[in-house]
């Protein structure tokens, strides 16, 4: 059976150490994590893991580039940039709640919070900034928050991504995050890196696996599956029903601990978001 | 009326005009179900595109629900200037329409 | 208005008589174009729907490509550019073979329109999508098949 064929693959011993050991370095980790895609693609320039699959597959890197060259996330963005300006019922704006108005600081994204001690993503932010004043948080993976989303990152596209670890509670949180990713889970006993690092550029039945590194670079996507916009915590939830997890809600402390995990990693990248998916 | 859904590129390149246009539709085929009432969405899709160029038809497209979500179409014609008005107008199943006027760069 | 579409109108509302006339005949001046070919979009077969469409279904082979993916990434979302350089364009035609109904889109061309659209279609499953390019008056068509497969990551 092909699917059983899959599994016994996926059994692989993880290349950075199923040890999840207590003496860890981010430093020393980032370079092994870039290190082990570098080798695994060698054909791939660096910037070009931003891509995803389509940095290791020309066939369907060409149907991807048809539909960047006009693609439907542009009317997303626009009506992104709508919802971003109009103004709350109290006067103010978004603008109001971000550094350099919320233009072109998608890259900031996640960060470690040193008072409240959290992890605080993007969206999060957003909501913040809406119940701050007085406005009804929005849902967390698609819709209105997507599209503001779209318009962030479209103004930061190009950015570099530079994730900070700034205290003993943020490597805390970069830590849990990194024991998500390598922790297996749901009916399939499979962890993130089973497909993402292990299997990366193999196929699963007729998909191609994206490597991790560049993930976080082009959300929120606009996934031909959906027929719209999503963000990356609904893209988390939909991973780990695939292997029969039960998902976290978005935003949950788990979600962002590994968002910041996984951004952190792709330090150097520069934010290409929105993007296109199948 | 619907608003705002049309996007447009219109440049003159190589002495052609390359028109290319995005509308968001939902183009639903009518053969899905609702998930959660478990009964089919009606069909709602563009039937008709109509590309005008200083007026005159260039381009007419019929679409059935074969033609994918914010649909995408180019096109490309000749005897276009820069400066010249680019119309798109498209009329759903439903009645619905919308149309938006570019100019040729 | 013209004189021939107020006799045709005549002929009443369901059309029957219009869609055994190949478009274009009934509508040739410049303001006004051809009625949306409401039956060839139901029709179930490739030929049904070009005899509705063209009033025949015999297509001679010719210059007409095709650019498509071998394997689609998405079947809701195939980009499919057809071209010709043929001169006399007067429209193209892209058809699913597979799909429930196999008739995607029509599009009909001005004279100084190029003979090329290119657009995104859906796929329900494998098959043959095939282009038809009607040019001074004949038909001539090709085909190409796109496979359209089952991912393993839906989510």
């Amino acid at each position: 059976m092909k699917l059983k064929n899959t599994l016994l693959m996926l059994f692989l011993v993880l290349p950075l150490g199923a040890a999840l050991a207590a003496d860890v370095s981010p430093e020393e980790e980032l370079v092994k994590f870039q290190n082990y895609f570098k080798e695994k693609f060698p054909e791939v320039p660096f910037q070009d893991f931003a891509n995803g699959v389509y940095a290791v597959d020309p066939a369907s890197r060409e149907q991807w580039e048809a539909l960047e060259e006009f693609p439907p996330y542009e009317i997303d963005i626009e009506e992104g940039k709508r919802l971003f300006e109009t103004p709350f019922k109290n006067g103010k704006t978004y603008a109001d709640c971000f550094e350099n108005g919320g233009i072109g600081i998608a890259q900031k994204y996640p960060y470690f919070d040193t008072e409240r001690n959290e992890v605080v993503t993007l969206p999060l932010a957003i909501n913040r900034c809406r119940e701050a004043n007085g406005e009804k948080p929005l849902k967390y993976k698609k819709g209105k928050i997507a599209k503001i989303l779209a318009y962030m990152v479209y103004t930061s596209r190009g950015n570099t991504i530079d994730v900070k670890i700034p205290n003993d509670k943020a490597l805390e949180a970069w830590k849990k995050g990194r024991q998500f990713y390598f922790s297996r889970r749901g009916q399939l006993n499979m962890a993130c890196a089973h497909c993402h690092m292990d299997n990366a550029g193999r196929r699963i039945r007729a998909d191609i696996l994206s490597p991790a590194l560049g993930h976080p670079t082009h959300f929120p996507v606009y996934r031909s599956k959906w027929g719209e916009l999503g963000t990356l915590h609904r893209r988390f939830a939909g991973c780990n029903k695939q292997v029969r997890a039960k998902p976290f809600p978005a935003q949950s402390e788990e979600y962002r601990n590994l968002e910041y995990f996984l951004t952190y990693m792709s330090n150097g990248l520069k934010i290409n978001g929105p993007g296109v998916r199948k | 009326m619907a608003k705002n859904t049309i996007k447009v590129r219109a440049k003159i390149k190589g002495g052609k005009c390359i028109v290319k246009t995005l509308i968001k539709h939902p183009m639903e085929t009518g053969l899905r179900k609702d998930k959660k009432t478990g009964k089919k969405i009606p069909a709602h899709y563009i039937k008709e595109v109509i590309c005008e160029h200083n007026g005159e038809k260039v381009c007419v497209a019929n679409w059935g629900v074969a033609v994918s979500k914010n649909p995408y179409l180019s096109f490309r014609f000749s005897g276009a200037s820069k400066g010249d008005q680019i119309k798109i107008s498209w009329v759903d199943n439903k009645g619905d329409s919308d149309s938006k006027t570019a100019t040729i760069s | 208005m013209n004189l021939a579409r107020r006799e045709v109108l005549k002929l009443g509302v369901t059309g029957a008589a219009l869609a055994t006339l190949p478009i274009g005949t009934l509508f040739p001046a410049r303001s006004a174009h051809a009625a949306y070919p409401e039956n060839a979009f139901k029709e179930k077969e490739v030929t049904k729907a070009l005899q509705d469409l063209f009033g025949t279904d015999q297509t001679a082979s010719g210059d007409v490509k095709i650019k498509a993916p071998d394997i689609a990434e998405n079947g809701a979302v195939v980009p499919i550019t057809v071209s010709t350089g043929m001169s006399g364009v007067e429209s193209i035609t892209i058809l699913v073979e597979k799909n429930p109904s196999p008739l995607a889109a029509h599009f009909e061309l001005s004279p100084r329109t190029d003979g090329y659209v290119s657009t995104r279609i859906k796929m329900g499953k494998t098959s043959p999508v095939i282009a038809v390019v009607k040019a001074n008056g004949k038909l001539y068509s090709a085909s190409k098949t796109v496979k359209v497969t089952i991912g393993g990551c839906g989510g």
